[in-house]
């Protein structure tokens, strides 16, 4: 397995995770108190992974027989699941007390998920994606509908399920159609014979049903049907775990795999196919935005504008690009954690407080959560001087070196109808008083959560070289 | 002496400030006015010393300040002023300290967060002046809308939030737009450069090199997010909107300050570094001026609210700005430069005197007033002497920036016809129109309405204000040579750098 002990070190932060889950199920099984231990030993665990992997960015190898690559930016990926599903469990201490809906199995699914991810942010070989997709997308399907107990989260869990799988046959397909062309599924050799397959028109559609496959799991128009349903379903944590993790591991499976591509002649098929979702998925996530009344769905469909505005960077297919949507990809995750994190605390028991209408006038009875909210409103807008900017930004400077100027300026269009519906919440909150009082539970740890997120909503956005340096320098 | 770290603290003492008020229980409503007034003031007080360190007998920034922001993307935090910028400076924080204390009673609740977001809005508003480099003035550019976009939101009148949110979705469009130029730009000059760079001075030597097409549409892109904040005729929509529903205070920095950005904007950015587009699209920005400063002096003709009036006369003041700054010769540039500031100064004290009265009789209707001036001598004063600036009397300011808009829009070769000035100079004819009108019919005649018996006039502090604005609207009328020598080297520049971009370019190389 491993040639020496450096490559163990190396793939430490996988190990820390696993050896976490093995864990977490013997706490489960003895104590009884594991609710209190557990959340609090995932986090401890979260915080071990990512910060290990930040510290030994310079770890680059390839281990496992060429199966998974360590160091470098898929480091910095496994910050981002880290930390992303640290947050999560912080927000979930009182959530679930708040709903009292916890099952031993809560923190251990979210474990085994962020497993998953970072063994696609890794995967050096098409098996090793399909593996990390499978236990991260099979630990989502159970979390989404954990809270057995309501009905909408069966029906939510259900639907995942279903369309998930559906796509992962399209992806195993794609596979198939790889393996049958190349002989291997390892990224080196498809690179290496890379010249005479990219005029393979079994061997290109394999890559294109692959593709497919892969935009359910970011939540790209047209194979988005699932996410509002799923996203209001799922408890709140829950699915702000799916918008920010999980899009990020899928983000980087299709970075890893197409990284060999851009530099070849492909790219000239696949491009088209990426604009073409690209600005569907922007358009549609921030036109249908503007009718929903439930933050939740609201946020599934700013989530899947977002998802357009990743693809540009992809479509790009130039590092700028890559480094593009990395950096994007954190600044998304903290400031849709924060949101999905405010949503969350004030959401009350019984799916209460869901509505937009529950935020009127929020700005004079919970100063600092309206204040933060607007925060992250304003980021997710792409106003700086906040992460969400600079994402954009970047992600603009990739399009037009790509001469794709044209996509950046549908860009620049989708983001002004998307800061309609971001600014209306801020104007819920701030601009009208409160006609009734919703009650909110204090949640210490949740604030903590959502503070932590706000700071580096406003780092990134502020001094956005710290990141972008380690993204480009690694890349 | 000229110490560069000066700007950095004219940016940062009002941010400084806003988060200070953070600590300061809501509940003490003067400790929050005096210390959002302290810190005001200490920013006027510094930017007098840049004011009186600036060289005027320069072009170059002066002041500058600069440091590596952004590593990977050459971005600089770069700040300096020139003799356009600093103008504006000292009107923004001449006119910050002015508003907090015009509000000191209009403003009653969320006090805290009014004074926080107008010291934002302060930073925000001296970092567009004084940002050298194209990604920080558009961080600064938008970021300025947050806090104004609350001040109309959370004070203003009935239709409020239609106004914030109209004023915000407007000008983040045009903006977005310019960004994609702004990045265009950078990867073009990345090309011939060898690096990416988003520093004007780097750009002033490259981007007229751009094949006069692309300049064209890198022009209107750039040009349109500054023509909807001046704003030219026919994208002001947004203003009347805006300036009838924001709070005073906000309507006196949005007609001072914010609208000049949109001026600023394009004597700094489009001129300088699209000279062949500048050449071409001069006469339909032009003809577009002219259109809006008539347009909207027949428009302020017929308003029946105060408010309304004032804020349609900017439309047509604006519209001289723009002529001057098209008709590219150097008066009309220093007369755009100046007009800038004269307005700044008039309609902010017009809007400050609506504000006055409003507060005391809560209506705006022209109608509802009539025969004041006996029971408010010291507000009929002021009216009158604010009026007759904005129509711009000879002696008073507004006289010496139209007159030299005018002549030098007659004499400018690249207008080349002298119908844009006869037509402007129509303008004037009307301002005197539809300013002494509401004058007549809300100061003179008998107090008709009963309900205005007992009217107060102005007090103490409501004078203080004024004070310092007709100081300087009679200086200006009188001496204006102190403030025309500060921009006079830079306006040449800038007209140099229309006319002779490619030997600006190798002028700025061999400086290096």
């Amino acid at each position: 397995m491993y040639n020496n002990i450096q490559e163990f070190y190396n793939t430490l932060p996988l190990v820390i995770v696993a050896a976490g889950i093995l864990i977490a199920t013997t706490i489960e099984m003895y104590s009884k108190k594991s609710e209190n231990i557990l959340s609090w030993f995932s986090i401890l665990i979260f915080l071990a992974s990512g910060f290990y992997s930040l510290f030994t960015l310079d770890a680059r190898s390839v281990v496992l027989q060429n199966m998974l690559a360590t160091g470098g930016y898929v480091n910095i990926f496994y910050f981002i699941f880290t930390f992303s599903a640290a947050i999560i469990c912080f927000l979930s201490i009182d959530y679930i007390k708040k709903y009292d809906a916890y099952f031993g199995e809560y923190y251990i699914l979210m474990q085994t998920s962020v497993l998953g991810m970072m063994l696609m942010a890794g995967a050096k070989d098409l098996f090793m994606i399909f593996l990390g997709l499978e236990v991260m997308s099979v630990s989502f399907y159970v979390l989404a509908g954990i809270n057995r107990k309501r009905l909408t989260a069966t029906e939510s869990a259900l639907k995942y399920f279903l369309l998930g799988a559906f796509a992962t046959g399209f992806i195993v397909y794609g596979i198939a159609l790889i393996y049958g062309t190349a002989q291997s599924t390892s990224f080196e050799v498809i690179t290496t014979k890379f010249s005479e397959l990219s005029g393979n028109l079994l061997f290109l559609t394999g890559v294109l049903l692959f593709l497919i496959g892969f935009s359910f799991k970011i939540a790209a128009f047209p194979f988005h049907m699932w996410v509002p349903d799923v996203y209001q379903g799922a408890p709140s944590t829950v699915a702000g775990l799916f918008s920010t993790a999980g899009k990020a591991a899928a983000f980087s499976a299709i970075i890893v795999s197409l990284f060999v591509l851009f530099t070849s002649g492909a790219m000239r098929i696949i491009t088209p196919y990426l604009s073409v979702i690209s600005v569907l998925s922007m358009f549609f996530g921030s036109i249908v935005a503007i009718a929903q009344t439930n933050i939740k769905r609201m946020l599934a469909y700013s989530s899947i504008s977002h998802a357009g505005y990743l693809i540009i960077g992809l479509a790009a297919s130039n590092t700028e690009g890559i480094a593009g949507i990395i950096f994007y990809l954190a600044a998304y995750s903290f400031m849709n954690l924060g949101a999905f994190g405010i949503v969350s605390i004030i959401e009350g028991k019984e799916e209460a407080n869901l509505e937009l209408n529950s935020y009127r006038g929020l700005g004079t009875r919970q100063p600092l959560l309206a204040a933060l909210l607007s925060l992250f409103m304003f980021s997710l807008a792409g106003i700086p001087p906040f992460a969400g900017f600079f994402g954009k930004y970047y992600i603009f400077i990739a399009a037009i070196e790509a001469k794709l100027t044209w996509l950046a300026i549908l860009g620049v269009l989708s983001s002004v109808i998307s800061v309609y519906f971001y600014l209306r919440l801020v104007v819920l909150m701030y601009f009208y008083d409160s006609s009734e009082q919703i009650e909110i539970e204090r949640s210490n740890t949740g604030l903590l959560a959502v503070f932590i997120s706000a700071i580096l909503v406003v780092l990134l956005g502020v001094l956005p070289g710290s990141l972008l340096n380690l993204i480009i320098s690694y890349l | 002496m000229e110490n560069s770290l000066l700007l950095t603290y004219l940016i940062l003492l009002p941010l400084i400030g806003a988060f200070a008020l953070l600590f300061i229980n809501k509940e003490k409503a003067s400790a929050i006015r005096y210390t959002g007034l302290f810190f005001s003031a200490i920013t006027f007080i510094i930017s007098l010393f840049v004011y009186f360190g600036f060289d005027h007998s320069s072009s170059d920034f002066q002041f500058i300040h600069k440091f590596e922001w952004i590593q990977g993307l050459n971005v600089y935090y770069f700040v300096g002023v020139d003799g356009l910028s600093i103008l504006l400076v000292l009107l923004t924080t001449f006119l910050t300290p002015l508003t907090l204390i015009s509000s000191w009673s209009s403003i009653e609740h969320k006090i805290k967060e009014f004074t926080f977001f107008m010291l934002l809005l302060e930073t925000g508003m001296i970092g567009v002046f004084v940002s050298l480099d194209l990604f920080l003035f558009y961080i600064f550019w938008e970021a300025m809308l947050i806090p104004m976009y609350f001040i109309i939101g959370i004070w203003g009148g009935k239709e409020r939030i239609y106004a914030a949110i109209k004023f915000f979705l407007y000008t983040m469009f045009g903006s977005l737009l310019m960004l994609v130029a702004i990045v265009w730009l950078a990867v073009y000059a990345s090309g011939s450069l060898g690096y990416f760079t988003t520093d004007i001075t780097q750009l002033y030597k490259v981007a007229p090199t751009i094949a006069r097409d692309i300049q064209l549409w890198m022009f209107l892109a750039f040009g349109l997010s500054f023509a909807i904040k001046v704003p030219l005729f026919p994208l002001h929509t947004w203003l009347p909107d805006a300036h009838v529903q924001a709070p005073t205070a906000g309507s006196v920095i949005l007609a001072g300050v914010l609208l000049k950005m949109g001026t600023y904007g394009l004597l700094r950015f489009n001129l300088p570094l699209f000279p062949d587009a500048s050449l071409y699209f001069a006469p339909y920005f032009s003809i577009l001026a002219v259109i809006g400063i008539i347009y909207g002096a027949l428009v302020a003709m017929v308003q029946t609210d105060m408010k309304k009036l004032v804020a349609y006369s900017s439309v047509s003041h604006l519209g001289f700005v723009v002529l001057g700054i098209f008709a590219m010769t150097q008066e009309s540039v220093q007369g755009a430069v100046i007009q800038m500031i004269n307005h700044g100064l008039s309609t902010g004290a017009l809007f400050l005197l609506v504000g006055v009265i409003y507060e005391r009789t809560h209506t705006r209707e022209i109608a509802d007033y009539g025969g004041i001036a006996k029971l408010v001598p010291f507000f009929a004063f002021s009216l009158m002497f604010a009026s007759l600036s904005s129509i711009g009397l000879p002696g008073l300011n507004g006289f010496v920036g139209e007159f030299l808009i005018l002549l030098g829009s007659f004499k400018s070769g690249v207008l080349n016809s002298w119908w844009f000035t006869v037509f402007a100079a129509s303008g004037v004819i009307f301002a005197a129109v539809y300013l002494l009108w509401m004058y007549q019919r809300v100061v003179f005649g008998e107090v008709k309405n009963p309900s205005l018996n007992g009217l107060k006039d102005m007090n103490a502090r409501e004078i203080f204000v004024m004070i310092p604005i007709f100081i300087f609207i009679v200086w200006i009328g009188i001496y204006p040579s102190t403030f025309l020598k500060v921009s006079e080297k830079t306006s040449a520049k800038i007209i140099h750098q229309v006319f002779n971009p490619e030997q600006t370019a190798e002028k700025l190389i061999n400086n290096r």
